[in-house]
């Protein structure tokens, strides 16, 4: 446990201190919100229509912007070397680190949402629950994603291979994500069991992630 | 009974090549086993074949009166050519996250922080403990790199080159860390172009091996 809070809080630390990452996601996120109402004109109820859909896809898209750097600097300063066989199972490891990307990147995101979500005439009303299956939605992207980026490792450019490897796995996600937020927009109809699917699928790619990104990085390191 | 890392009847390959084979070692605690011979010969290979990053083809490699429950790679120290730190962590968050992660295994003491002290004092980093690690000479990258060595005790130290860009004050230094490491009843083995005068040391001449199995 105590190999595993010392990476946790070397992430931590490097996330806070490098700080690149987290605001290029937040840059881009405000910037393709932004650019919406723009595209589409000043309808207020179209907006409203696809503002859940808007965010969440804009969401998915930032936090792939990071993904890549996962395993990328422990790679090229030898740390996945010792990381891969000296310390505690790799699974394990992968798990905390794909943990530090979400807290660091999807998290701040999921709580900028609902102020970005009135550019886009976002009821009010349903903003803490768009936040809240952000945050729980987005346990799978980070998760997920952490397969794409251990596959890439040695791919020059890899962030466009892990958008492609990576975004179909989002699907499932997406649509239980918008499915949510619409439903406890328009009621009648409980937009629970929507959000327990959203939490079923964050709870196996939790489980998934770590074990085949695992895999993927013992070969990396051969 | 004394730990001994053996090889027995290794081969390993790299792209589809065989670099190695029909190779049999033994490093015996106390004694430090050199791998040396021409570049490419496989120095590198074998080091991480012995932390278990890289599979065999054939044969195997035991740690003889190591923890049964653990692999090689949880009862060693690995140093390649990489120095494995963080430009943006200082010399001192370095050291502390090899001391918490590497601590794996060991025993867990409290006293991770006084320990850190105490090897930064031993490697002459005191100074720099503060220092970012992208702004050190790539001297004391090295050292910085080493120090990981004594932040957490483990039996079996692999060393890639440990020496590299020392100068020679602080490769006495390193040399005296191994020496004390080697009394104590540890093993070592080290892929080296420069002579590293261990107390007590065998050599291994690679190439020499592959030459009189081909």
């Amino acid at each position: 446990m105590r190999s595993l809070g010392a990476i946790v809080l070397r992430d931590l630390r490097l996330a806070m201190r490098d700080g690149g990452a987290l605001g290029t996601a937040l840059g881009f996120y405000l910037i393709v919100v932004a650019m919406m109402p723009l595209a589409v004109g000043p309808d207020l109820k179209l907006l409203a229509r696809i503002s859940a859909g808007v965010l969440w896809v804009a969401l998915l898209l930032s936090a792939l912007l990071s993904l890549g750097r996962l395993f990328e600097s422990d790679y090229e300063d030898g740390s996945l070397d010792t990381i891969a066989v000296a310390g505690p199972p790799l699974e394990l490891v992968v798990a905390g680190k794909a943990f530090v990307h979400w807290l660091t990147t999807s998290v701040p995101m999921a709580l900028a949402a609902p102020v970005l979500g009135l550019l886009l005439n976002l009821e009010l009303s349903v903003m803490p629950f768009l936040a809240l299956s952000m945050l729980v939605g987005t346990l799978a992207v980070s998760f997920l994603g952490a397969i794409a980026a251990a596959l890439t490792l040695q791919a020059r450019k890899s962030g466009v291979l892990i958008a492609v490897m990576v975004l179909p796995l989002y699907v499932p996600t997406l649509i239980y994500g918008i499915s949510a937020v619409a439903i406890a927009t328009t009621p009648p109809g409980s937009p629970w069991p929507s959000f327990l699917l959203l939490s079923a699928i964050s709870v196996g790619s939790v489980v998934i992630g770590p074990i085949a990104s695992a895999a993927a990085l013992r070969y990396q390191v051969q | 009974m004394a730990k001994t890392l053996t090889g027995d009847d290794i081969a390993l390959e790299r792209g589809g090549r065989t670099i190695l084979s029909g190779l049999t070692f033994r490093a015996i605690a106390g004694t430090a086993l050199l791998l040396t011979g021409p570049n490419g010969v496989g120095k590198t290979s074998l080091i991480r074949a012995c932390a278990g990053l890289l599979p065999l083809s054939t044969g195997r490699i035991e740690l003889a009166g190591g923890d049964p429950d653990m692999t090689i790679g949880e009862q060693s120290h690995y140093v390649g050519h990489l120095n494995a730190q963080k430009p943006a962590l200082t010399v001192r968050e370095n050291l502390a996250f090899w001391a918490g992660f590497l601590h794996h295994g060991g025993r867990s003491d409290g006293g991770i922080e006084d320990r850190v002290e105490v090897v930064l004092e031993r490697f002459a980093l005191a100074p720099l403990a503060d220092i970012p690690f992208a702004y050190l000479s790539a001297g004391q990258k090295r050292r910085a790199a080493l120090a990981r060595l004594l932040a957490a005790p483990r039996p079996v130290w692999l060393l890639d080159e440990p020496t590299v860009a020392l100068d020679v004050s602080m490769r006495d230094l390193c040399i005296a860390v191994v020496d004390e490491h080697l009394a104590a009843g540890g093993i070592v083995v080290a892929a080296t172009h420069l002579p590293l005068p261990f107390r007590a040391l065998e050599e291994l001449r690679l190439g020499a091996v592959a030459e009189a199995s081909s």
